[in-house]
């Protein structure tokens, strides 16, 4: 195990150094400190080489220390907890911790994919454009190789061990960020007694108070958010929340938040969420989310020792660690005298200060006083060396960048850099605030006119600590008015932290022609780009950020978005805001698919839905398909039987004995009051006002487009109550129909509607012996063909359970629907089976009622696919010239009147031959030939009864059809047959076995 | 997501509802236009970017219709009524 | 006439540091009129600015753009392309595109990076099965490359697959089209503009049509109000999609289209795994990889009408959790970024390429989810219906005129509800 080189005696409140932590770096074993990140951890062994860029595979070292970070990507974990990209700055330490470098091949000190690096000339942005133009086989395999070459860490090797949850909350106030000014809005609206929730990234609250020394009520900063901390935390109606991200904000009040419950943790505790995802209504909303510092681009500034100021002073401060030995830090504010003073106090060799500015500050002058080397005007103007910084070359600037004199070099390790501060906007700007740009800062700020949520703090542009709480108190003064708390204006504390001077816009400097500047560290976007950008006329914000890929990485551009915007601007001759801003997009930082999908899989996403019977469907073979949710039995497996062979006995049974099916997934729907019939009458192509009480009709539907919409059978149990069925599929959609047209359509009719589909239980028997069976299962009731003819109904006991049964057939036999309460109906289905043996009864399933019913040619939903009329059908009588229902006025319209239309036929092959699924029909036996299509076929079989392969199919003017010959092809499954057009029914067309 | 205020349940997460359609009023007497007015309230909408009135049904909740008036750019929702009881704008 | 790109060209301009490279296309002030226009700078409007200049020689025309070019859904889809359609219509509509796809970066000397990976839709229960085999077949009588794919086969193209039976929706098989798969977005908008630049035609972006113009006796159009000013022509052409109903509204013209939102999202980006494109009907998701590494998903509509540009929760909610349930390994992967496009959804869901009932307006709209594909297909379409003053066979099916004869191209068969399609 290495020592901890670079980790200083005294500094790091933010770590505990009676915890040592263990843990692997590629193939190294180093040791951090409990409250250590992954960067820190890794800045104190003295690492600096972490990773390799996304294009040009150059080194690349830990940049910055929080969400900001763009060059430091690990591999945190192994197996199926392998997550890439992860960023080493907010990755928690934990014990035994795995992380592993990315992005290169064979390793990360030498790396092949640099090849792209070094002839880097030939691949300025959007070279890929220009180059491999070829046809698309030449492209695939050029694009082949271009993949592996991108793409940054591996995915995870297998499906994600961990659980993750969802979790709603409501809220009066939400502040995004426990900075300083996030914690004094939450101590005011705290105290008014708003119900608060803040958010904050970061393991502890804090923010920029915990990264740099200052003094807030008299004492540390880090201690102040400490005592806040408690005291937000007494307070009941305050829900503080660490280790979670403001992520996105949506409509009317919703933002979401990832909270990382377990990730400083090796694995989640055994019940723990790894990840929470929240979805908080808030009334009122404070974004208090800081600022982040943004570079200065030079000649190589992406070497592994150019960091951010910011970062280096937090590294010491939180952590204890000096990111170097010698530096040069370079800055155009005044940040870089207070950073100065206390890295050399700590031990940092500290070659030079070099400010931008061409003036001494007052800072500036007092840190010359002190002796310090300061360097005004002057910048830096390339970082040497090559897997690593070994020194500056500094050089007289002005604050466009030029360079205006010779330039010296300085070795050096280190060159920290502040280029001023960007507000971190991201939240505003979801919630579609309006961004203005400042020009003393150099930056975009909320525009607070018309914003919806306010900001405070840096995030809004006041940089200063005494400024950041006042804004925070008044922020959330002004928001607990507006909900109608009383505030208790709490005493501002006083504060002392960095001064804060105007930080001139200097996005880059002067670059030898072939150097690279870096604009965005991730994707390796260089001020040049921008040139050829602009050069090219990708001039505008988007096309720049397209063309070049500018802030499209895992960092969405957080260091270099605004950066680019102004390098673009510049060359435009424009100022920045003309120029325009960039689209901030949800959510804030990248967060894990799995916290959004929080579980909600599988049966719990898509939950099944399942029949009285369905435990004994289960327990006797059945095999279940989906439909629409419902589990519903295909057949009853049954050994030694094909599946096939098992479908044919079940539907021999009905044809020959009795036959039993669980149709409760089929919609019910209970149809009340005085003007039910006229309602049934304006539903219906046909009427059921006419229709006797204890009868029932089938009806068709039709959408107001006139296609056939839904059908089913509607019994008439009284002068004002009717039981409507529909199909399984549009039970919902429905009853929506129904209850639109009572409400808004037709307000006057007096009818009531009510969903029972869950409420009954039925089963229906089938087949020659259906009505012995009944009788038996039934002995009160009469089921004389006189007392319950068809398209009648009876109630009474069945298997001694009280039943409606209703005699309608969809197999063409004599059947009877029993109805029961759902409670009652694994009894029911019992008590049938039970009696049912002596009739020869077998159950049976979907399959088996699909080929009873193409047998005798009913449609399902496969025939009436939306687009077929009642015409097609051949159902054009059942539309009742008198009635006026929905969808008749289309019937009239040209299409629908229009010849040539297809029509419902029936195909049955010649002996032999099996209809392929999903067939086309052609007049050519040629799986090959390109043909016109003379139809298709919707549903097939082999009909046991017939001892064929049938099928239904809708036929271009099918009805002048019947009798020729043709072919059914399927080209994708290699399937042919030749059939024979029919009439679509093929079995009892006369009806005189249901009616029996 | 959008807070939809129901008339009978009040603000509900979008999730309990479904959308409609623009309220469209079905003709009175769809025989007496003509296949061209006929087809212009079967097909053609306004389609406006801004104000925009239509009809949601609250499913998992009253099983109500109702109408919703709805800015299609900011989702801004401004008002929400029963049937036939539209307020005075 | 642009310099023409090639390796050579690369390491010419490497040169020279980069610094000789011509725009891609200039930036011309409008001129008072011109021969035709076209509304809308995205993919569809600069392809029928190139093939009219190109086809039909007609080069003193201009494009104009309210933003910055392909900024509307030519950069906000999941760039996915395929015919395989059901519908006569479509699928031979689509097959051109796809055609004009194939050949289209050496048309353009403009590397659109079409990947034709293959496009997979995975069938979840035998009726799905059977729909899905239908419609594969019906392409493969039209001369459309179609496959049949069984779990075996998916498990060799697509390793990360989850082909488990214990699943929710069990993969039963699937069907691909080996010809469909994806291309760069960005690089069809600005391979058509460099293209039809060279050409002569004025794009124009930045100038937002206010106004069209029309003779008061004859409805022929005359010309536009622009933010920059008036601009004559006797010829206009729309390809607006998102925002159809409003500038055909500026000539009086109502559409069966109601605008919809459209959401997409990539994750971070990773090593390469996904090979394919692969949708599912019965989840509803879409997803692939891109160059970069992204897992890039896409899903359905939010569900009511909006213009917003910015999507809700819900929808992406259920695109990712059925995505994580197919490809179980994306499950530790980040959502990375969210966008969304505004679509117009006709009432067939099918497009409207054509003439508008004002003489000399012309429209390419109601794309719904189709757009993107189509693009190639599109602007060759409307060029012909702008230069010839009526639509090729091609596009003879998709008028405005079906939605007064109910002569609907519904793929799906879901009726006249822009939402269902």
């Amino acid at each position: 195990m290495t020592r901890q080189v670079w980790r200083t005696e005294s500094a790091g409140h933010g770590i505990d150094r009676s915890q040592p932590i263990s843990f692997g770096f590629n193939q190294f074993r180093l040791e951090g400190y409990q409250g250590d990140t992954v960067a820190s951890a890794l800045l104190a062994n003295g690492v600096r080489l972490v990773g390799r860029s996304f294009k040009y595979h150059r080194p690349r070292g830990i940049f910055g220390i929080g969400a900001e970070e763009p060059n430091a990507l690990l591999q945190i974990g192994s197996g199926a907890r392998r997550e890439p990209n992860t960023r080493a700055t907010v990755q928690e330490l934990y014990q035994n911790l795995v992380a592993g470098s990315q992005n290169h091949w064979p390793s990360l000190k030498f790396d092949l994919g640099a090849m792209v690096g070094l002839a880097g000339a030939l691949f300025p942005a959007g070279f890929y454009y220009k180059t491999f133009i070829a046809d698309p086989k030449r492209w695939l395999w050029y694009e082949k190789r271009i993949r592996r070459m991108a793409g940054l860490g591996e995915p995870p090797a297998d499906a994600d061990p961990d659980d993750y949850a969802h979790i709603n909350a409501h809220c009066d106030l939400l502040i995004a960020g426990g900075g300083p000014a996030g914690l004094a809005a939450a101590l005011a609206a705290g105290a008014a007694g708003a119900r608060v929730i803040l958010a904050d990234e970061n393991p502890t609250l804090g923010g920029q108070l915990l990264l740099a020394p200052q003094q807030v009520d008299g004492m540390a900063g880090h201690l102040w958010a400490e005592q806040a901390q408690a005291q937000l935390a007494a307070l009941p109606n305050v829900r503080l929340m660490t280790r979670t991200t403001v992520a996105g904000v949506y409509d009317h009040g919703l933002f979401t938040m990832v909270e990382r419950c377990a990730d400083h943790l090796p694995e989640p505790e055994p019940h723990q969420p790894r990840q929470r995802f929240w979805r908080v209504r808030a009334r009122k909303a404070i974004f208090a989310t800081g600022a982040i510092e943004r570079p200065i681009a030079f000649a190589n500034n992406d070497r592994p020792g150019v960091m951010l100021l910011s970062a280096v002073r937090g590294y010491l401060e939180r952590y204890g660690v000096l990111a170097g030995r010698t530096a040069v830090l370079f800055a155009n504010n005044d940040s870089i005298y207070p950073a100065a003073r206390e890295l050399a106090a700590a031990g940092l060799r500290i070659e030079a200060i070099v400010d931008a500015r061409p003036g001494l500050s007052d800072a500036a002058a007092a840190a010359k006083a002190d002796g310090l080397h300061v360097l005004p005007g002057h910048g830096v103007t390339a970082a040497r060396g090559l897997r690593e910084v070994r020194g500056a070359d500094i050089a007289p600037i002005d604050l466009a960048g030029r360079i205006k004199g010779a330039a010296k070099t300085l070795a050096c390790d280190l060159i920290a850099v502040s280029g001023g501060w960007n507000p971190a906007v991201h939240l505003h700007a979801q919630s579609r605030g309006r961004l203005t740009f400042q020009d003393d800062l150099a930056a975009f700020v909320p525009d607070a006119g018309a914003a919806p949520y306010a900001s405070a703090g840096a995030s809004a542009g006041a940089y200063d600590l005494a400024e950041c709480l006042a804004q925070g108190f008044a922020a959330a003064e002004a928001a607990a008015l507006v909900l109608g708390f009383r505030t208790t204006a709490p005493a501002i504390p006083a504060a002392a932290g960095d001064p804060v001077g105007a930080a001139p816009a200097l996005w880059s400097v002067q670059a030898p022609k072939g150097a690279r500047c870096f604009v965005d560290f991730q994707n390796d976007v260089t001020t040049k780009d921008i040139g050829l950008a602009h050069r090219e006329n990708y001039a505008s914000v988007e096309h720049l950020k397209r063309y070049t890929t500018l802030g499209m990485g895992t960092d969405q551009g957080k260091t270099s978005n605004v950066a680019g915007l102004a390098l673009m601007a510049a060359k435009r001759g424009e100022a920045i805001p003309a120029v325009g801003t960039t689209t901030f997009r949800p959510p804030y930082t990248p967060f894990t698919f799995n916290a959004m999908v929080g579980g909600q899989t599988g049966e719990i996403g898509h939950p099944i839905r399942r029949t009285a019977a369905h435990d004994w469907h289960a327990a006797n073979g059945g095999v279940f398909t989906d439909a629409a949710g419902w589990s519903r039995p295909m057949y009853y497996a049954t050994e030694g039987l094909t599946p096939q062979q098992r479908i044919d006995e079940e539907v021999l049974a009905v044809r020959n004995a009795v036959g039993v099916v669980d149709v409760s997934t089929l919609g019910k729907l209970d149809i009340q009051g005085p003007d039910a019939a006229e309602f049934l009458d304006r539903l219906y192509t046909n009427r059921f006002s006419n229709l006797k009480v204890g009868r029932g009709r089938y009806g068709v539907m039709l959408r107001e487009d006139g296609r056939v919409y839904d059908d089913g059978v509607t019994m008439r149990l009284a002068d004002d109550h009717f039981h409507m069925t529909t199909t399984t599929n549009h039970s919902s959609s429905v009853f929506q129909h129904l209850e639109y047209l009572l409400q808004v359509v037709w307000p006057d009719l007096r009818v009531f509607v009510t969903p029972v589909t869950e409420q009954w239980f039925a089963a229906a028997i089938s087949g020659p012996n259906a009505r012995a069976l009944l009788a038996d299962l039934a002995p009160e009731v009469d089921v004389s063909n006189a007392a319950l003819p068809m398209m009648g109904m009876a109630e009474g006991l069945v298997a001694g359970i009280p039943a409606r049964i209703f005699r309608l057939s969809f197999s063409g036999e004599i059947a009877y629907e029993i109805n029961v309460d759902a409670d009652y109906g694994l009894a029911l289905w019992n008590g049938i089976l039970t009696a049912g043996g002596p009739h020869g009864l077998k159950a049976y399933g979907t399959e088996a009622m699909g080929t009873l019913r193409i047998e005798k040619g009913h449609f399902t939903h496969a025939e009436a696919d939306g687009r077929v009329i009642m015409d097609d059908l051949g159902l054009a009588g059942m539309v009742n010239a008198a009635n006026d229902c929905i969808g008749k006025r289309s019937l009239g319209l040209p299409d629908l009147v229009a010849p040539g239309r297809k029509q419902l036929v029936g195909f049955i092959a010649a002996a032999g031959e099996r209809i392929p699924v999903g067939a086309q029909i052609a007049a050519l036996d040629d799986l090959d030939a390109v043909q016109d299509a003379l139809g298709h076929t919707t549903s097939q079989a082999y009909s046991a009864t017939l001892g064929r392969h049938i099928a239904l199919g809708l036929m271009k003017d099918g009805r002048a059809m019947h009798g020729r010959k043709v072919f059914a092809l399927s080209p994708v499954l290699g399937q042919r047959a030749a059939v024979e057009v029919v009439p679509p029914c093929f079995y009892d067309p006369e009806g005189g076995r249901q009616r029996g | 997501m959008l807070l939809i205020p129901c008339p009978w349940c009040g603000p509900r997460d979008e999730t309990e509802f479904v959308y409609g359609e623009a309220a469209v009023n079905r003709p009175s007497d769809p025989n007496s236009l003509s296949d061209q007015e006929w087809t212009e309230h079967l097909y053609f909408r306004d389609n406006p970017k801004g104000e925009h009135t239509e009809r949601w049904f609250h499913r998992a909740g009253c099983h109500r219709w109702f109408s919703v008036r709805r800015n299609t750019v900011t989702h801004v929702i401004s008002a929400a009524w029963p049937p036939g009881q539209e307020p005075k704008p | 006439m642009s310099r023409r790109y090639s390796i050579w060209a690369l390491a010419r301009n490497a040169l020279s540091h980069h610094e000789n490279w011509p725009k891609a296309w200039r930036s011309p002030e409008p001129k008072p009129a011109y021969n035709a226009l076209i509304i809308g700078g995205g993919g569809h409007g600069l392809a029928a600015a190139y093939y009219l200049a190109k086809l039909h020689g007609m080069t003193n025309i201009a494009v104009l753009e309210r933003g910055w070019i392909g900024g509307g859904n030519t950069g906000r889809n999941t760039t996915i392309v395929r015919s395989n359609y059901l519908l006569d219509e479509n699928a031979h509509f689509y097959e051109h595109s796809l055609k004009l796809w194939e050949g289209l970066s050496e048309d353009l000397n403009y590397n659109v990076m079409f990947s034709q990976r293959k496009v997979i839709n995975t069938c979840h229960t035998l009726g799905e099965r059977e729909a899905t085999v239908r419609r594969y077949n019906s392409m493969r009588l039209r001369g459309i490359d179609a496959e049949f794919l069984t779990r075996e086969d998916l498990a060799r193209l697509e390793p990360a697959m989850n082909l488990s039976q214990d699943v929710r929706y069990p993969i039963v098989c699937a069907l691909a089209q080996p010809r469909g798969g994806t291309a760069r977005h960005d690089a069809v908008a600005w391979g058509f503009a460099r293209g039809a630049d060279s050409l002569g035609v004025d794009i124009i972006q930045n100038c937002e049509v206010t106004g069209i113009d029309r003779d008061p006796v004859s409805g022929a159009v005359t010309g536009v109000q622009t933010t920059r000013g008036a601009i004559k022509s006797g010829k206009i052409g729309i390809a607006v999609a998102g925002h159809s109903s409003q500038v055909a509204a500026m000539a009086g013209i109502r559409l069966p289209i109601e605008s919809h939102l459209l959401q997409a999202f990539v994750s971070e980006p990773v090593k390469p795994f996904l090979n394919t494109v692969v949708s599912t009907g019965a989840a509803h998701f879409y997803i692939s990889q891109t160059d970069k590494g992204e897992v890039l998903l896409g899903g359905e509509l939010d569900g009511y009408n909006s213009y917003s540009q910015r999507g809700s929760l819900p929808s992406i909610e259920h695109v990712i959790a059925s995505a994580t349930e197919m490809f179980p390994r994306i499950g530790r992967l980040r959502f990375m970024r969210q966008w969304a496009g505004v679509m117009d959804m006709t009432m067939d869901g099918s497009p409207i390429i054509g003439k508008l009932p004002a003489p000399g307006l012309y429209m390419s709209g109601g794309w719904c989810y189709g757009g993107f594909k189509a693009t190639p297909g599109s602007g060759w379409c409307l060029a012909w219906t702008i230069a010839k003053d009526e639509p090729h066979p091609l596009n003879a099916g998709h008028t405005l005129e079906r939605f007064r004869t109910s002569h609907m191209i519904d793929e799906k068969g879901a009726g006249p509800f822009p939402k269902a399609h």
